[in-house]
Parts: structure tokens; sequence; C-alpha cells
């Protein structure tokens, strides 16, 4: 199953509810093309709801770290919710579950955003 | 496990990378690893076929992959080769090193050394050869595992 993505605006955050899998190739442009085309839109509060990614690669990995140093760049905040196990463990062991903010409230989530 | 050996010659494309994935994840499953050991050792196939397409091969269609699963001794043994100019497993950098935790690539063999029991990276001038090992635990070591 390839990535698909939806958002919603939630209290001035954009919610991208994704689904699928983020790997090299597709899954990894689909992300990106989302982030690019809702900072061009002004939209820098991101939260990237990934409860139903159930697989994710170092490409994917990869993607959402130069998603969040891009939206962070731009003076934005970009934020993960609803990690699965699976995604939850490599983000453990790569040490990046530090790094990003990870959520697992939606609502919690969004009144986190500046 | 029965002793057994499949192999595959690929071309250096993405769906390359996903067939090898999904051989991998079908043999694991037949020689009767669980779910989440199944789950890893796919991943480590598919970043090491990722490796062998792009930064071996690089994509070049006069380039093959080759693929081999063989069971063995109580072991599952993988072996992954491409026709590339070999890759110097020392010239890594640790991604987990602060100054790399943002970097957006370099995790490949990171991933599949923390998901195999054995990796073994043997690098020439005709291309680079990983061979991923994974020992197949009976009941009673699993029921070890858990209880500690």
């Amino acid at each position: 199953m390839s990535m698909k993505t939806s958002t919603r605006q939630v209290d001035g955050v954009t919610i991208v509810d994704c689904s699928g899998r983020i790997t090299l190739g597709e899954g990894s442009v689909i992300l990106k093309d989302v982030v690019r085309e809702l900072l061009s839109k002004g939209q820098k509060k991101i939260l990237l709801n990934l409860g139903d990614v159930n697989y994710i690669d170092s490409s994917g990995i990869g993607e959402l770290v130069s998603a969040f140093t891009t939206v962070r760049n731009q003076g934005g905040e970009l934020k993960l919710l609803n990690l699965t196990k699976k995604v939850h463990d490599l983000l453990q062991i790569t040490k990046l579950y530090t790094v990003f903010d990870v959520k697992d409230d939606e609502a919690n989530a969004v009144k986190s955003f500046s | 496990m029965t002793e057994q050996r499949v192999s595959y010659t690929l071309d250096s494309t993405l769906e390359t990378v996903d067939s090898a994935e999904q051989a991998a994840s079908r043999i694991a499953t037949e020689a009767g690893f669980d779910d989440d050991e199944v789950m890893r050792i796919a991943m480590a196939v598919r970043e090491a076929a990722v490796n062998a397409v792009l930064h071996g091969n690089a994509y070049d269609p006069g380039k093959k992959v080759s693929l081999a699963f063989e069971q063995t001794g109580g072991n599952l043994v993988i072996t992954i080769k491409d026709q590339g100019k070999g890759l110097d497993p020392d010239k890594i950098p640790d991604p987990l090193a602060p100054e790399n935790l943002l970097k957006t690539s370099g995790r490949g063999i990171f991933l599949i050394r923390s998901f195999m029991d054995e990796v073994v990276i043997s690098a020439s001038q005709t291309g680079t050869e990983i061979k991923l090992v994974k020992h197949v635990h009976g009941p009673s070591e699993g029921v070890k595992e858990a209880s500690q």
C-alpha cells in the first residue's frame, strides 16, 4: 500500500493524516510535496498524524527529518502524532524520538503549538 | 528449518527494492520467524537492496543486483551483491552522533546492523556484497528471553 495523505485545519494547525508506507520513492515524495505545499501557503504549524502509517524505511525517516528541519528553518513547527509501535521503535533506535516533538493526543497536540 | 537456497538476479530499479523486501518477508515467515522478526529481516533486506540499487549500481540498467537466501545450520543467511564501485563501511558516518542526527540519509547500514544478528560487508572494485545472518531461536530460548 502506497502512502496517502489528507489535510484538515484545527485552530490554526494543519493536521496531515497520513496512511500507508513512507518509503523510498512515492511515499517520501508525497510527504515532501505536502509539506512544501503547506509552507508555500503560509501554513507553518503542521501536525503529522502517523497513526495509520505502518511502515517507514530509512528514506522515510530521512524525509521526516527533512520536513522537520525545513519547517523549522522557515519559522514554523512540525510535530508528530499517534506513532505506531513500529514507527516509535524506529525513532527510538535512531535517537530521533527526542528530536521530534511526539504527541499522542490530538487536542493536546493542537494546543501545544505556540 | 529445512536447508535450502533461493537466488535471484534483479535489475537496478525501485521495483527490485520492493521485490527483495517481499521475498525476504515470505522466506522469513516460512523459516518460522515471528511477525516482529519478519518485519526486521524484511527491512534489513530492503535497506541493503536500496544501497545496492542506488549507491552501488546507481540505477545503471547494465548492472544487476544478486540476492540469495540460504537456510542452513539454524541460520537464515541472506546475501545481496551489487556491481558498483564498492562501499567502504569504515567511511559511513555514525548516524547517532549528535552532529549527524538531523542528516536526511545515512541510516540504512545502521538499521541493518540493528535488525540482524551478523552483518558482513565485503567491498571490492567490482561491487559490494553484504551478508546478513539471522539465528533461528528455538521455542525454549524464546520463553527464556520473554521471562527475563
